[in-house]
């Protein structure tokens, strides 16, 4: 514990291109660009296998089989194979992103299916009873009701991004993964541990706001804190 | 239920032994048939580790069969990171075994070892050898730490020695293993003996493809590479000469547990060294680089050609 | 190709380590999991500070953890040990919340019908709420297998023998192959654990296999 403060308390540590706000920034950057590109991926792909309920047996297969690639063999094979053919920085930041992009897309894409496949169908019913046509059922009805959902897996993919994005760093990326890297080279146990510290801090607080955003986004009646009680209440008044 | 119950524990149970069965599995890896929990009284048991770069295993490698050859049983723990790892394990008795460079090795121990040459490079390492620690004859081989340029940067700033690099170094960005920010012959001696300060350091990896890579990308345009690597004439890398001889000398040699140096040990791995030179190392490197055949497979076949296996 | 058909038998043995590293943790956390997750389930105050906190546990990266490990248990730098202990930790952290939810899930109605027949709450607990739970924990049982068998490939950084050492070996020599083999045989390995979990679970819960006959 001392060696965790020691290391946190030294003002060295925290200026200059290799401190701890640059490094917490790097990372934050990568793992906010992956974040955004399997969002990007697996979102729409989640929603129209939702909806039309087509391919969803092979994407699930294929998305349980992605979950199971090894994250640090991937990020090997990808520099070594991508890093020759690209220039400059690229070269290793690319492949990086790739594979945190694969790892990234499995619970993005199952909340995003499983958000839609949860939807009640009478409100789906029902907004086609009200005359709407399928893009808009899935824009104005299945979408909403499935952000709960979506919600979830964004915040699982989140979790499990900034948590291995650390690996980066052993093929010469920034973010808080050097302070592993570099501390575990040269058994520099303080900055080891507190590296450690620092990710799990900064997991917890993108958890806090992902959640305060749902808490925003998602309407109240599919909150699971608001209970039927509480909305009859709110709707029908108290009779006199 | 609890028939069900039963079964599954049946079940779990067999996949675990089935697991085990399959040879000690939380025992380190051992390529010899005799397996390290089995040594007899008179012959001594072995743990040999390497360094996590192919020569450190390829030299591991060598011990390792030279001992077998011998009759000793080894057990191999390889590609342990860097000094800064397996050190205290070989301290503390984890390891017995290690191949090492003198110079390198004696400065890591003490910051201000001699090593301008062979016998002060050596002297130096005996003296700053724990007492629990003995070091056996070197080898003829060395394979230094270098500072390396691509063509285009040697030509381009008319570098020919480490001491051309002073006026220019504030330009470049300088690639090396991580330990190298902190350590006496990285960074930090850098700039005590050549009055080196680089733009920037960028942790790669340790003198392998990575390293390789962001040099040849304009990444970094200095790199640590070592002398016996074949990527420096694949690609016409210019390594730098060592005007002061920062890097010191380098010879390869067995470091033990003073206690494990029995009579055979000592025999077997001096038998190595007396054989190997820097042109041997170099060419043992490539097949196992560049050919990408196995360490253990190269390290047999010379062992066996030497009469050493 | 032809190296993966070269180097068989020493695929074979670092597969076998790499099952031991990777199953071990799942049986420790388990048992672990299975006590937390029914505190957390039974107090209901006891629920929220349990599971947010194991899940904390997840946010460590694993490397600090293995790293970290010696300090905090004595053990040896090179010790597997080390791992097991690291892999516990986060198949814990993943199975406490399931173990609440599956022991969450079982129907109210039955639990008190098992209690009006005069079950004891301890023989209540492994006969009648464990077993409806198993669905659900065998779920969180097989997301933590696959999560287990990927991380254990990161201890090849300091050197622990298993599959994930062919990812360094290959990295360090600039050779593809030995990593595309390491990462086929670590997804032939997550999906021999999936499998082997999913049977067990329905081997377990013969109840769901019966055709409804009333």
């Amino acid at each position: 514990m001392r060696l965790i403060w020691s290391w946190l308390a030294d003002p060295a540590n925290w200026t200059g291109s290799g401190g701890i706000p640059v490094r917490t920034l790097e990372h934050l950057g990568y793992a906010g660009v992956t974040l955004l590109l399997a969002a990007l991926i697996g979102i729409p792909l989640g929603l129209w296998i939702g909806h039309t309920g087509r391919g969803r047996v092979v994407v699930v297969n294929v998305v349980n089989g992605m979950r199971s690639v090894p994250t640090l063999g991937l990020l090997f094979v990808a520099v070594l194979v991508l890093g020759p053919r690209l220039g400059g920085d690229l070269a290793f930041l690319a492949p990086a992103i790739i594979v945190l992009v694969i790892l990234a897309i499995p619970p993005i894409l199952a909340g995003a299916y499983s958000g839609v496949e949860s939807v009640d169908p009478a409100a789906r019913d029902a907004a086609r009873g009200m005359g709407m046509r399928p893009l808009e059922v899935l824009r104005r009805v299945e979408v909403p009701c499935a952000l709960p959902l979506i919600f979830s897996g964004l915040r699982s993919a989140a979790l499990q991004v900034i948590a291995t994005a650390t690996l980066t760093a052993s093929v010469s990326l920034g973010g808080l993964g050097r302070f592993l890297i570099d501390g575990q080279a040269y058994r520099d146990y303080g900055q080891m541990a507190g590296g450690a510290l620092l990710v799990a801090v900064l997991a917890v607080l993108v958890d806090l706001i992902f959640a305060a955003v749902q808490r925003a986004a998602v309407s109240p009646g599919l909150l699971p804190t608001t209970s039927r009680r509480s909305i009859r209440t709110r709707l029908v008044p108290d009779p006199a | 239920m609890k028939k069900k119950l039963s079964i599954a524990v049946a079940m779990a149970a067999t996949m675990l032994l089935s697991a085990c069965a399959s040879g000690d599995p939380l025992a380190s890896p051992s390529a010899t048939t005799s397996t390290g929990s089995s040594s007899s009284a008179a012959a001594v048991a072995i743990t040999v580790g390497s360094a996590n770069f192919p020569e450190s295993e390829l030299l591991a490698e060598l011990y390792a069969g030279a001992l077998e050859a011998k009759g000793v049983s080894v057990t191999k723990k390889l590609n342990i990171a860097s000094r800064e790892t397996y050190v205290p394990a070989l301290t503390k008795g984890e390891i017995d075994l290690i191949p090492e460079y003198t110079g390198a090795f004696a400065k890591y121990l003490n910051a201000d070892a001699d090593t301008s040459d062979e016998q002060a490079a050596l002297a130096s390492l005996q003296a700053a050898l724990p007492k629990t620690l003995t070091a056996l004859q070197p080898a003829a081989a060395q394979d230094k730490d270098s500072i390396t340029v691509t063509r285009a940067t040697a030509d381009k700033y008319s570098l020919k020695t480490i001491e051309d690099l002073a006026p220019v170094a504030g330009q470049l960005v300088l690639g090396g293993p991580p330990e190298w920010k902190s350590r006496s012959y990285g960074v930090p001696g850098l700039k005590k003996a050549y009055g080196l300060t680089f733009k920037d350091f960028k942790a790669l990896d340790v003198a392998g493809p990575l390293t390789v890579q962001a040099l040849k990308n304009g990444q970094v345009q200095a790199a640590n590479l070592f002398t016996t690597d074949p990527a420096i004439k694949a690609n016409d890398f210019v390594s730098l000469e060592d005007t002061k001889s920062f890097f010191g000398a380098q010879n390869v040699i067995p470091v033990l547990t003073a206690s494990k140096a029995t009579p055979e040990v000592t025999a077997a791995l001096n038998g190595v060294s007396a054989k190997l030179d820097t042109d041997t190392l170099a060419t043992l490197v490539t097949k196992v680089v560049v050919d990408k055949q196995d360490a253990s497979a190269v390290a047999a076949e010379w062992l066996t050609a030497n009469g050493l296996g | 190709m032809t190296w993966f058909l070269t180097h068989l038998p020493q695929l074979g043995g670092l597969m076998a380590t790499h099952a031991v590293l990777a199953v071990l943790p799942l049986l420790i956390g388990l048992v672990v999991a299975l006590p937390l997750g029914w505190l957390a389930q039974r107090y209901r105050w006891l629920r929220a500070p349990l599971v947010a906190g194991t899940g904390l546990l997840y946010t460590i990266p694993s490397l600090a953890l293995f790293v970290l490990m010696p300090l905090v248990l004595g053990t040896g730098i090179l010790d597997p040990v080390n791992v097991v202990i690291a892999l516990s930790v986060y198949t814990v952290a993943l199975l406490v919340r399931t173990v609440t939810d599956g022991l969450a899930a079982v129907p109210g109605e039955v639990v008190q019908a098992a209690t009006a027949m005069g079950v004891g709450p301890v023989r209540r607990f492994f006969t009648v709420e464990l077993p409806l739970a198993v669905p659900v924990i065998a779920a969180g049982l097989r997301v933590a297998a696959v999560s287990n068998v990927s991380v254990v490939s990161v201890a090849a950084l300091l050197g622990i023998a298993q599959l994930g050492s062919l990812f360094t070996d290959g990295f360090a020599r600039d050779f593809v192959d030995p990593i595309v083999v390491g990462i086929g045989a670590c997804m032939v390995l997550a999906l021999a654990l999936d499998v082997v979990i999913l049977a067990a679970s329905r081997v377990l819960t013969p109840w769901t296999r019966r055709g409804r006959t009333v």
